[in-house]
């Protein structure tokens, strides 16, 4: 029984068996630029780029091999003097709109875009009617 | 409004509740695919040059892959356990014609020559990405894949995890067809 505890909070614990290389991180995997406006640039790119591997991580989250030396190349080129905006479109050409967490306004995403705003749009219209009804109600 | 218009709305919530327990049980049994593929397909090699992964093995760089024939570029590393799995089936390839090239991911090369002694070397060039930069510039997201690559240095076509033997009946043919 006591046994059986011990393996079951072993288990628990255990975390999962990554195959990982033996080399150290990417240089830029988890040093910041000098320059701290450039930094920050490659930050926000970061957060809105989606790890290759754990899937529901951001680069800037994942601690991933795949995800550091993806944060190194964001570093790379952001102190190179290249803009956000055109890693992010290197990176959509190879791996499609599925790598960054900012979906573009398209035929396939705009529900996802229209959404909010049709079930705003549908809040107020039920609420307007309630309200109406309550106004005008004998009780 | 009539109350049989009234019942059936208030049918809606439950059919409401009903469908999303049907979305939630569908992803639960069949997650979402997770094998991203690359965008690559149809466009040429991006432009590269690789240092040797082993010494005594020609380097690799974009202008092997325009000499007029079709070849293999198989994405491994040392450390990665399912490129162990289809090293026999690379060496199948290999016997069976197919000129195949690597790049060897985040790797040394005492590792990847101990890999080689181990599984067998099937490689003509062998270059070594130390920061996966190669490996991002293809549209690759993991180790291992191969692409299958024509006479002109376009990408034609990919696959994604390890070769099994029923795979490879499927990469001669995609190799053939790249003539």
């Amino acid at each position: 029984m006591r046994r059986a505890f011990v393996v079951a909070v072993a288990l628990a614990v255990a975390a999962p068996a990554f195959a990982d290389s033996l080399l150290p991180a990417a240089e830029l995997a988890n040093t910041a630029l000098p320059d701290a406006k450039q930094e920050a640039k490659a930050k926000a790119l970061m957060t809105n780029l989606r790890c290759l591997v754990c899937q529901g991580q951001s680069i800037a989250d994942s601690d991933a091999e795949l995800a550091g030396d993806m944060r190194a190349l964001v570093r790379r080129r952001i102190a190179a003097g290249e803009e956000p905006q055109a890693i992010r479109d290197w990176l959509i050409a190879r791996y499609g709109n599925w790598v960054s967490y900012d979906p573009p306004l398209e035929p396939v995403t705009w529900p996802l875009w229209a959404a909010p705003l049709l079930l705003l749009g549908a809040g107020a219209w039920i609420a307007r009617g309630r309200f109406r009804r309550r106004r005008v109600g004998p009780n | 409004m009539k109350t049989r218009t009234i019942r059936l709305i208030l049918w809606a919530p439950l059919v409401l509740f009903l469908v999303f327990v049907g979305l939630f049980a569908s992803g639960l049994i069949r997650p979402s695919s997770s094998t991203i593929r690359s965008k690559l397909i149809g466009q040429p090699l991006p432009e590269f040059a690789l240092p040797a992964g082993v010494p005594g093995k020609p380097a690799l760089a974009r202008s092997d892959f325009t000499a007029g024939k079709p070849r293999l570029l198989n994405v491994f590393a040392s450390w990665c356990v399912p490129c162990i799995a289809e090293a026999p089936q690379l060496v199948q390839l290999r016997d069976a014609g197919v000129e195949i090239d690597a790049i060897a991911i985040r790797d040394r090369s005492e590792d990847i020559a101990g890999f080689l002694a181990r599984n067998g070397d099937p490689y003509a060039r062998i270059g070594s990405d130390k920061d996966s930069s190669v490996q991002l510039a293809l549209g690759s997201s993991g180790v291992p894949e191969t692409f299958v690559i024509d006479g002109k240095g376009i990408i034609r076509h990919q696959h994604i995890g390890d070769i099994r033997p029923e795979d490879v009946p499927a990469l001669l043919s995609a190799v053939q067809s790249a003539q």
